[in-house]
């Protein structure tokens, strides 16, 4: 019960805080309510919903971000090809229209649903909760996020990954991370993608994308690769089995906690 | 383009809010928006135009109060201002900086027109008349 929000006003007492009452506030009514909250608390809330079913089943869950066209499905039919016999995985894609990426993630015998998000330049963590409940997260150890290719609006929301995967390739230019600080902050990894055509687009310098990410106070280790003629893959693939033996020890240890002996 | 995104979101908390303080009326909503926040100001201003209609917050102001990007750094330990692709430590330069401030997207307060204690009375009347025919 309090004085500010008119909780305790009954029948009883109304008399007191009406025009001329004892209690009655200003002649005009205005009042301010402090709330400090963050405006996207709603989705927010999904996504850390959507982090415990991913923890609750052991299941890494990786965000990919880019933007079009950096070559993110590429990545997961190579990434897939290698992992297929050894782990399971499963692919959430997001695109305004079309299932052409779910398709090409089924190809490789992997189960992908397609988000398809209409003018919706991103995914939210509603649309990803949706998704889940068409996967069986008890047979995986892997779920892939394919976000909508762009390099501004996925920055914002929160999707209840563990980590976030950004691909910058080499035909986009090495200070796409000055350009877009927002999106490259987020980054828990930076895959400088497309590396076999460094020969030829020989005016992406690596070593200045690497400088502009530090400009960012970045601290996400940063790996050169190509999907097509898999330089780099090595790299790429023990960051994932490294997180998944993260994922695990954090399981272990929650579990060590509220069962203790 | 996902201030509209943002926008909705806002209002669906603001309508929350303004249903538990017993308001009537919205009269102005007061964010604080950093330059990391990945929101512009000025789009998010046209999507309240239009998030913002036949609802409580119909008439209300939307104020934004622009927050300072401020990096602190883990050498020398001093405080400093920043730009948004440059978040060097400006007293030592070096890179490995935290955020203090700049990312911010927050709804601060909202000023609002309460209903009056005989609305409030008439709604625990019908309320109870409610309760009774069930």
């Amino acid at each position: 019960m309090c004085d500010t929000c008119g909780c305790n006003v009954t029948p009883g007492n109304a008399h007191l805080v009406q025009p001329g009452g004892r209690l009655s506030k200003t002649a005009d009514g205005r009042e301010a309510v402090s709330v400090l909250h963050g405006l996207l608390d709603a989705n927010d809330h999904t996504a850390a919903h959507n982090r415990e079913h991913f923890n609750r089943h052991g299941v890494l869950a990786v965000n990919l971000m880019s933007s079009p066209g950096a070559g993110k499905t590429s990545l997961l039919e190579a990434t897939i090809e290698v992992l297929k016999d050894e782990l399971s995985i499963a692919v959430i894609e997001g695109d305004l229209e079309t299932e052409n990426d779910a398709g090409r993630i089924r190809a490789h015998g992997v189960p992908a649903i397609q988000i398809t998000t209409g003018s919706a330049c991103h995914l939210d963590a509603h649309m990803v909760h949706d998704a889940l409940h068409q996967l069986d997260l008890s047979a995986l150890d892997i779920v892939f996020i394919e976000n909508v290719g762009n390099l501004v609006c996925p920055a914002s929301f929160d999707l209840g990954q563990h980590r976030n995967t950004i691909l910058l390739s080499v035909p986009e230019g090495d200070d796409k991370p000055a350009k877009y600080p927002v999106m490259f902050r987020a980054a828990d990894l930076v895959l400088l993608s497309k590396c076999d055509l460094l020969p030829v687009l020989d005016d992406f310098k690596p070593e200045n994308a690497r400088r502009y990410l530090q400009e960012l106070a970045s601290r996400a280790p940063i790996i050169e690769l190509s999907a097509k003629n898999a330089a780099g893959m090595d790299s790429w693939l023990h960051w994932l089995f490294t997180e998944l033996a993260q994922l695990e020890h954090r399981s272990g240890e929650l579990a060590a906690v509220s069962e203790p002996a | 383009m996902h201030e509209l995104a943002v926008c909705q979101a806002l209002i669906d908390q603001v309508e929350q809010l303004a249903l538990k303080e017993h308001a009537q009326q919205v009269l102005s909503i007061h964010l604080g928006i950093g330059p990391l926040s990945g929101v512009e100001a000025r789009l998010l201003q046209q999507a309240f135009s239009i998030a913002r209609a036949g609802g409580v917050a119909a008439e209300a102001e939307l104020v934004i109060d622009s927050l300072p990007l401020q990096v602190s750094c883990d050498q020398c330990g001093q405080t400093t201002d920043a730009l948004p692709a440059r978040l060097l430590c400006g007293a030592c330069g070096n890179w490995r900086t935290r955020l203090v401030s700049g990312d911010e997207l927050q709804l601060q307060h909202v000023e609002l027109i309460r209903q009056t204690a005989d609305d409030l009375a008439e709604h625990e009347t019908s309320m109870q008349q409610h309760e009774r025919a069930n």
